[in-house]
């Protein structure tokens, strides 16, 4: 692979850019690896990465029924945080964040992580405590919050409104080293490292089957034809449900489409994310000047990745209540993308009933920020058979009752 | 130059000028202008910069998909960005200012960036500012950013002036589109009988068939359409609005409208935007078709504009873009700007018409016109730098070479036309393609479908791919007649007007001109003119894998400016297609999003904004509240009393007070916003039952019981007092927050799962004000409205029963939150505030305090009672708190049972409710951790436990709180730290029993 820099574009460009090499291979499937990953988003290669990196098991391919990066990993709102409650949670969430911090270095490919900061409004005094708590939490698991005054969050935000006539802001729980990143250029930098690995990365290639010897796998058809591995990683967020039930075994998940949009865009205004779970909805500024704005899913179950209005309504409005300059701005885009939602809202990284098989998906609203930390446990599950991060997200939970849930924390939004 | 001719302007009222001014400068133009056309007219072509490389940009179309010339709008409040000046009307007073340059338009220091263009190819940034760290987020970043964004961004304090509205609509037919395709479509379906609603972007009807011109029925098309829209006007059953886009189609025929009222006249009454929300049978999508640009080397150069709509500025506004325009085309349209020009006395150097053999018969005619016309030619190269100075021309295969040079002000190019399938694509609406047009089409097998299956979109006129005048109507007629007989409308025969209009030839894809343009033609050949995405920045994507268009957009941002990729999407995949050596069809479109045009926040926000935001929900003591000083706390959409300050007093100090009133002698609170059910029916016992962790189905008429919910998974979740009014009929009291919730919760369970019982549910919050009657004078002041027996013997603990008090109707439940004597008055909604009021006078005698939430937090929390919300949070069983009592032995299920016996749940091994009480008597921090010795495997602190509530009690003179701690009821005594927020700052509390006030209950049971 030849490294990228400022240099080599110098260099490039004197020879007008037409000695690029590929990104990543164009791979033809071999009829057997050691692991096959099926979805080639952020979290199925960072898993393949990561298998690489710190198992050195790079006889991986990673089959993507569509273009890789094309799921949620293409459609989310780039925010990426660790200050959730349970310590579960605290700790993947806060693995990833910090694998985040040095993504760009790690994979020679700017992800342009932008520790900007992220502020989560508290606009009534069950959020304040809830706030307060999670703050408490935190400084337990090693992750740096602190709950912030009226007066702080009008110097970190200067658009917003304290004191809407409904819901005047009373602090906030503000994460410093929270932020953001460029979404597409996380699974494009993982993608070439993971070639560069000799990973094979085949896209358009679509599972149809899990071939199975009795209660172990023994790989997959595709419309490529049948490749065979001894594990088997599923992690096709939107489409988990599916490729559980070709493996033979059933997922407490239901899939919703969650809505996002962007505003045209206008010069720096907004140098955080603000949520805002009260009143539903998040925004933040993208470096390319479009204000990003979040909101809640889909009130029903559906596997059409489409936009709907009346969760945007919600949402547009909370954000003109919220920040009430942004209501001669212009909506530019809207669109949806499908979430896996478990009983207790987090994620599942988990082996299966199915010997060799092996599922992560359930991130619900908050995948994008978890995709480092979420490869790295993973590809250590998978590897090893267990792994800290991943144990407490096991299926079993269900069965259990062990749940891990952060509603009382994370409101409507991730 | 670009300037006004002295006659001319279909649209343009002479008569009227209007000033407004542009960077300051003052202009004048016409009633009827857009902003483009009066900025062109006083001969300013450059009207904004590029995103990456700040290039002097001119408007390139005369329409929606104008993606060059957009303008900061007005100032201050009212400032507007990125508003397309192709688009804008003009009013007198207007005052707009271009974008994304610093110091000014004409001289720009970003302009810099187009000299760095060599180092700044598609995706730089991936490539590059990765090394050393830091410098990213505290150099690369901020300048990066500090570039980014086109429009200037409102004040931070600006507060939008205008209002907004939502109209609700509903229609048999909707038709989006008020060109005559979209005109003759509502005509057949009115005629059929159906309900129709007519949609036009513009302030004018008939699109863009005056300025192309032709005959139907004989009429000149102004006068055709005129005759239209006055038998649409007629038809009773069809409305039609012009400023009005079809912004975007949902699932089951819901539709997004977006008015623009007052842009075009600010000043006058009433809201600035309408947000039309439709619910239409079937939809007409008639949204015509868009001109493409050609891609050659120095397409962006100001001039340079398609042909459409250099011809529209000249009809429409009666405004020459330039003395001298070349006409660069692939198609015969482009022969209509030649002779539109020609014929307003303007030089038209030359036609360079991409085909070998040329077009029909409009190039004969421009011919005649004496026109001189290339064949087999094109554009290598456009000289001139803020304005185009002249063309190269070359032959369309080679390389470029040069054939001659014309000079010219004006370059006329038209690379054909694609359909705007837009609309059509937003609900799932697939594409063909169609290689004769060189275009994507609506495929009508493969149509959006409704709730039946059905399709739902018909496609009509150019929108459909029928470019031409008479297919353009015979097709609009088709979309017509099918949604209106898909409506149950029975149409007529058709009566498709006669046209008259030249036969046109093929035309040509040419995708880069020339064909085999060298590297240096293809990196200044521009695809997407907004975000600076030229030929050569696709086929690097191509070249570096990036082979998906999606990759590709992505990758070098074609597409996704304001435009949307209007005019770069079809040009931007075939040259990704020609990079791969792939078909156009195979690589397909990136997907159609809502909307259409950007619409603007305020519109989507409505009337919802400030304190009709969210519902205001106000109990009926609400007023006297508000005028006795009440500190309000948002519950739900409920304002709930926090606490009544008086004059000096702080909120805490308030607390106090209303706590030692009520546990001295009375306090009031107005409990009116706690959630109340009406459970009703044969089944109504069994239904409570499973609904309850609780035999509610044995609780005696007359009786209340305490109850508990848990969902189904076990957790509690709500928590009240039941009410038995009759043997088919329970109250069921909720928290505030829940009532909707637990409602909602009620009915799932009913419609999905009960479906078969005979029970039936209503919320009767508001319809019960309700009054909190406590403390040891509670039955005294009660007693002295008179009308009801409530002597300890008559109506002991958890009981209810109606009478009258004070002559008021009432039902009175003897229940307590806060360890006192206790009744609960409620009364019809419209009595409550007589009651309040016969309440507070009678107990003037003693002290009658009204108290508010939080005093009613400190209260329970001095009891030990549980609070939904501070104890639960998702994730506490009732055995966690100590609740099992209220857990039914004798019945077989409800909800969460089975979920609680799962390995987890059912182990004594949990953190559960204690009491806590400092070493030194100070309050705990709300919510702090208690840590304990060691480490999780991932590295973070073991904890022990968690303080829930935290208060200071004013009646033990301490701190009390309530937690959840590891085996806590079997540590009774023991000493265990809480930390700080800062994680280190301890404090020492002893786990104490949670009842800290009166465990005996003396002072309830009187």
């Amino acid at each position: 692979m030849k490294r990228y820099s400022v240099f080599a574009v110098a260099r490039q460009a004197l020879s007008n850019h037409q000695g690029w090499e590929r990104a990543w291979r164009n791979a033809t499937p071999k009829k057997r690896y050691d692991v096959v990953i099926v979805g080639a988003g952020g979290h199925g290669l960072a898993t393949a990465y990561y298998l690489g990196k710190n198992f050195g098991i790079t006889n991986v391919a990673v089959i993507e029924k569509g273009w890789l990066g094309g799921g949620n990993t293409g459609r989310n709102t780039t925010i990426i945080r660790s200050n959730y409650l349970q310590d579960p949670s605290a700790a993947i969430y806060e693995k990833s964040r910090s694998l985040y911090e040095t993504m760009s270095q790690d994979l020679n490919y700017n992800v342009m992580y932008s520790p900007r900061g992220v502020l989560m409004l508290a606009q009534t005094e069950h959020e304040v405590r809830g706030y307060r708590r999670t703050a408490n939490a935190n400084a337990l698991q090693g992750v740096d919050t602190e709950f912030v005054s009226p007066k702080r969050v009008k110097e970190i935000v200067p658009i917003i409104n304290l004191d809407g006539p409904r819901y005047p802001v009373l602090g906030g729980l503000w994460q410093a080293r929270a932020g953001t990143a460029r979404h597409d250029a996380v699974a494009w930098g993982y993608a070439r490292a993971c070639s560069d690995m000799g990973i094979d990365i085949i896209q358009k290639c679509e599972v149809t089957g899990v071939r199975r010897d009795g209660d172990r796998v023994t790989g997959v058809d595709t419309t490529k034809g049948q490749i065979d591995c001894d594990k088997l990683g599923i992690l096709v967020a939107g489409h988990s449900g599916h490729l559980a039930g070709m493996a033979g075994f059933r997922l407490p998940i239901e899939s919703v489409a969650l809505q996002a949009l962007v505003s045209e865009p206008i010069k720096p205004i907004m140098d955080c994310v603000v949520m805002a779970n009260t009143v539903h909805g998040y925004m933040s500024q993208s470096d390319k000047g479009e204000m990003v704005i979040g909101g809640g899913a889909d009130g029903y179950n559906n596997y059409t990745q489409r936009g709907s209005f009346h969760h945007i309504e919600e949402t547009v409005r909370a954000l003109v209540e919220t920040f009430p300059m942004v209501s001669r701005l212009k909506m530019l885009r809207q669109w949806g993308g499908i979430v896996d939602m478990t009983g207790d809202r987090s994620p599942i990284l988990s082996k299966t009933p199915v010997e060799g098989v092996f599922i992560n998906c359930g991130w619900g609203t908050g995948g994008f920020k978890a995709i480092p930390g979420s490869g790295w446990g993973f590809a250590e599950l998978m590897a090893r058979g267990t792994s800290p991060l991943c144990d407490e997200f096991s299926l079993g939970r269900f069965r259990e009752g062990r749940f891990i849930d952060e509603s009382v924390a994370a409101g409507v939004a991730h | 130059m670009s300037t006004r001719l002295s006659h001319g302007g279909r649209l343009t009222d002479r008569s009227t000028p209007v000033q407004f001014t542009f960077n300051g400068r003052s202009f004048s133009g016409y009633a009827g202008d857009t902003l483009a056309s009066a900025l062109l007219a006083g001969d300013q072509m450059m009207m904004g910069r590029s995103f990456k490389y700040h290039r002097p940009r001119g408007v390139v179309s005369s329409g929606a998909e104008e993606p060059n010339a957009l303008v900061n709008l007005g100032q201050g409040d009212t400032h507007e960005p990125n508003a397309r000046a192709t688009t804008t009307e003009i009013f007198q007073g207007l005052k707009a200012s271009s974008q994304n340059h610093w110091p000014s338009l004409e001289y720009d220091v970003g302009a810099v960036n187009a000299h760095l263009s060599r180092f700044l190819p598609a995706g730089f940034y991936y490539k590059m500012f990765i090394h050393p760290r830091p410098l990213w987020k505290h150099v690369y970043e901020p300048f990066i950013r500090q570039s980014a964004g086109l429009g200037k961004a409102p004040h931070p304090e600006a507060r939008d002036p205008d209002t907004y509205e939502h109209f609700y609509a509903y229609t048999d037919v909707l038709v989006v589109g008020g060109g005559v395709a979209g005109l003759q479509a509502a005509l057949e379906a009115g005629r059929a009988g159906a309900e129709v609603l007519l949609l036009e972007q513009t302030a004018h009807w008939g699109g863009r068939t005056p300025v192309d011109g032709g005959e139907i029925d004989g009429l000149d098309p102004d006068a055709w359409i005129e005759k239209a829209v006055g038998e649409l006007e007629a038809m009773p059953n069809v409305r039609i609005r012009t400023r009005t886009m079809g912004a975007g189609i949902y699932d089951h025929g819901y539709v997004l409208g977006y008015e623009r009222l007052t842009d075009h006249a600010p000043g006058q009454p009433g809201p600035r935007h309408r947000l039309w929300r439709i619910r239409a049978k079937q939809v007409v999508t008639a949204t015509g078709a868009i001109e493409r640009p050609l891609a050659f080397a120095g397409n962006d150069i100001p001039g340079v504009m398609l042909a459409s709509a250099v011809r529209d500025y000249l009809v429409n506004y009666g405004v020459a873009v330039g003395d001298r325009t070349v006409v660069v085309t692939t198609n015969d349209d482009g022969y209509r700007t030649a002779i539109a020009l020609k014929r307003a006395g303007l030089d038209v150097p030359a036609v360079l018409d991409a085909r070998e053999y040329g077009g029909g018969a409009l190039m004969d005619q421009a011919k005649e016109m004496g026109i001189r016309v290339e064949t087999g030619r094109g554009i290598s190269k456009v000289k001139g730098g803020k304005r185009v100075t002249g063309v190269a021309t070359c032959g369309i295969a080679g390389s470029g070479a040069l054939i001659d040079e014309i000079a010219c002000d004006c370059v006329a190019m038209s690379g054909g036309w694609s359909p705007v399938v837009n609309l059509w694509s937003h609900c799932g609406g697939k594409l063909f393609w169609d290689e004769a047009q060189a275009c994507f089409r609506p495929d009508t097998d493969r149509a959006p479908t409704g709730a039946d299956g059905k399709p739902f979109v018909t496609p009509a006129g150019a929108a459909n791919g029928y470019l031409y005048l008479s297919e353009t109507l015979s097709d609009g007629a088709v979309g017509g007649r099918t949604a209106a007989t898909a409506t149950g409308h029975a149409a007529g025969d058709a009566a498709v007007p006669e046209t008259s209009a030249p036969v046109e030839a093929a035309p040509r894809p040419v995708w880069m001109m020339p064909e085999g343009a060298p590297y240096e033609y293809r990196a200044k050949a521009w695809l997407d003119y907004q975000n600076d995405v030229k030929v050569t920045d696709v086929q690097l994507a191509a070249r570096e894998g990036f082979e998906s268009v999606e990759h590709t957009k992505r990758y070098t941002t074609l597409g996704m400016a304001t435009d949307q990729g209007k005019l770069s999407n079809l040009n931007g995949l075939a040259t990704l297609a020609n990079a791969l050596g792939e078909e156009i069809p195979q690589v397909g479109t990136t997907t159609f999003r809502p909307p259409y045009t950007p619409i603007s926040m305020g519109s989507i926000a409505g009337e919802a904004r400030g304190s009709v935001f969210q519902p205001l929900r106000r109990t009926p003591m609400h007023d006297w509240h508000e005028a006795h000083g009440v500190q309000w706390e948002p519950v739900g959409h409920w304002r709930r009393p926090y606490c009544f300050p008086k004059a000096g007093e702080s909120s805490e100090q308030a607390v106090h007070r209303e706590i030692t009133a009520t546990r001295d002698s009375l306090g009031l609170l107005d409990a009116s916003t706690l959630g109340k059910i009406l459970v009703k029916g044969p089944d109504a016992g069994r239904f409570m039952d499973m609904l309850y962790t609780n035999l509610m189905s044995k609780l005696a008429v007359g009786r209340c019981r305490y109850g508990l919910m848990c969902s189904e998974n076990g957790f509690l979740s709500d928590d009240g007092v039941v009410a038995r009014l009759d043997e088919d009929t329970f109250l069921v009291h909720t928290t505030t927050g829940g009532a909707d919730r637990i409602h909602a919760h009620m009915e799932e369970w009913l419609q999905t799962e009960w479906w078969d019982w005979q029970v039936y549910t209503a919320n009767v919050t508001e319809q019960y004000a309700q009054v909190g009657v406590v403390g040891p004078n509670a039955r005294k002041v009660l007693e002295k409205l008179g009308g009801m027996d409530l002597s300890a013997e008559a109506m002991p603990f958890m009981t209810w029963a109606d009478g009258t008090l004070g002559g008021l109707q009432a039902r009175v439940f003897r229940i307590s939150f806060s360890g006192e004597l206790s009744f609960e008055v409620a009364v019809p909604a419209g009595q409550g505030r007589a009651l309040w009021d016969t309440l507070m006078e009678a107990g003037a005698e003693f002290n009658a305090t009204p108290y508010g939430t939080e005093a009613l937090h400190v209260m329970r929390a001095e009891k030990g009672f549980i609070m939904i919300g501070d104890e639960t949070d998702g994730t506490v069983i009732p055995q966690d708190l100590g609740l099992d009592w209220a857990i039914s032995k004798k019945k077989d299920d409800y909800i969460g049972k089975r979920a609680q016996e799962r390995s987890f749940m059912d182990n004594a091994d949990r953190w559960k409710l204690v009491g806590l009480e400092t070493l030194d008597g100070s309050v705990l921090p709300d919510g702090a951790y208690a840590p304990t010795d060691g480490k999780t495997r991932n590295g973070q602190r073991n904890t022990q436990g968690r303080v829930t509530s935290s208060y200071f009690s004013p009646t033990l003179g301490k701190g009390i709180a309530m937690g959840l701690v590891h085996n806590g009821p079997d540590r009774m005594g023991e000493v265990i730290s809480f930390a700080a927020a800062d994680g280190t700052t301890m404090t020492e509390a002893r786990i104490v029993n949670a009842v800290f006030f009166d465990p005996e209950g003396k002072k309830q049971n009187v």
